[in-house]
């Protein structure tokens, strides 16, 4: 299996199962955290149950034969985290990825412009499922600056590797603007004014999750495994 | 008969509307529950769901009643995913309710065992939620 064109500009099945892999790695070092912001304003489970379905996304997709096209791996890795997660975010992460992958199709490798397209599907997914707005204090929060800072830097011409860090860039600035907004979806929104303060942790997760990918992605990142 | 299916977080409320709702139907409804989580904690499941929707297809279409938050959004989810696999389908369809939990339920148990088709029975569990009580 190859990751496309030198200097990591495609990404391949191993690839995306790296993003996993690294994705899970990460919420999972910061499950703790989640569950803080989460208990603040939410039911107080975000960390521990997107810790466990993302354990079964790299499960599922590790059981995948080797030259798996991304946008299947992805597909998988929805699915497990759809199966296992009991929260909001297991409908919601899952669906991101699926409409991912299914944006992806059956190519072998997805370039900067395939993978903008995917993250897009993603965000528009989120949308759909969970009627939420920018500003509403959700995930989208995170994912709408992530597609606009990924489409920016594609438009510049940057290769996926930099469009990634624009898009976890972005995610990261978003997670952080929700720490002022009142939340107006899920059971934060119950509380009113009181959600103000805090960080949303679905914002929070997804911040990570796109860092995952500009950190895999990234050249002679380490978990990187397509481009070695 | 038009079935229904009660989605939770909690196994025992999931349950308890059921109950319910079967015993103002008149013991004739078709109200199936999938409340909580796969392992039997607390959460949502969208393989309970999809259990809960095969016992309650009579043929004549299935309504979901989901209490909030991931129990919609996975109810929803559900019904995309039936849709994209016909071999999933469930003939006569499947809809989700916009209505509160109990009084959907209930309504909906009522139109179902007189009989009513599918389109029927979701508006009478959507009307409950004009349903005052001061």
């Amino acid at each position: 299996m190859s990751a496309g064109a030198a200097g990591g500009r495609a990404l391949d099945g191993a690839g995306v199962a790296s993003w996993i892999r690294h994705a899970a790695r990460l919420v999972s070092a910061d499950a703790e955290r989640l569950t803080r912001l989460d208990a603040a304003i939410g039911d107080g489970d975000h960390g521990l149950n997107l810790d466990r379905g993302l354990t079964a996304a790299v499960e599922a997709v590790e059981a995948l034969p080797g030259g798996t096209p991304p946008g299947k791996v992805l597909i998988a890795a929805g699915r497990a985290i759809v199966s296992k997660t009991g929260g909001a975010s297991g409908p919601l992460y899952g669906t991101a990825l699926r409409r991912a992958g299914k944006a992806l199709g059956t190519a072998d490798t997805a370039d900067a412009a395939a993978l903008g397209d995917a993250l897009a599907a993603a965000l528009e997914g989120v949308r759909e499922l969970g009627q939420a707005a920018e500003g509403d204090k959700t995930m989208v929060d995170a994912l709408l600056p992530a597609v606009a800072g990924y489409e920016a830097a594609l438009a510049d011409g940057a290769d996926l590797a930099a469009c990634a860090r624009a898009a976890a860039d972005g995610a990261a600035r978003g997670a952080e603007a929700t720490v002022p907004l009142q939340a107006r979806k899920g059971r934060a929104s119950y509380l009113g004014p009181r959600s103000t303060g805090h960080m949303d942790p679905g914002a929070s997760s997804t911040a990570l999750v796109l860092r995952a990918l500009a950190d895999v992605t990234a050249e002679g990142g380490a978990a990187w495994s397509g481009s070695s | 008969m038009v079935g229904l299916v009660v989605i939770s977080h909690s196994r025992i409320l999931a349950e308890g509307v059921a109950e319910l709702a079967r015993a103002l139907g008149v013991g004739k409804a078709v109200v199936e529950p999938a409340g909580g989580d796969a392992d039997g904690g607390f959460g949502t499941s969208i393989d309970l769901v999809e259990r809960a929707v095969a016992a309650a297809d009579g043929g004549d279409g299935v309504v979901l009643l989901a209490d909030l938050g991931s129990s919609v959004l996975t109810a929803k989810m559900y019904i995309e995913d039936a849709a994209e696999d016909d071999e999933d389908g469930v003939q006569g369809g499947v809809v989700l309710a916009d209505a509160p939990l109990v009084e959907g339920a209930v309504a909906a148990a009522s139109m179902a065992a007189a009989g009513a088709d599918l389109a029927a029975v979701l508006a009478a569990a959507e009307s409950a939620r004009d349903h005052r009580k001061s």
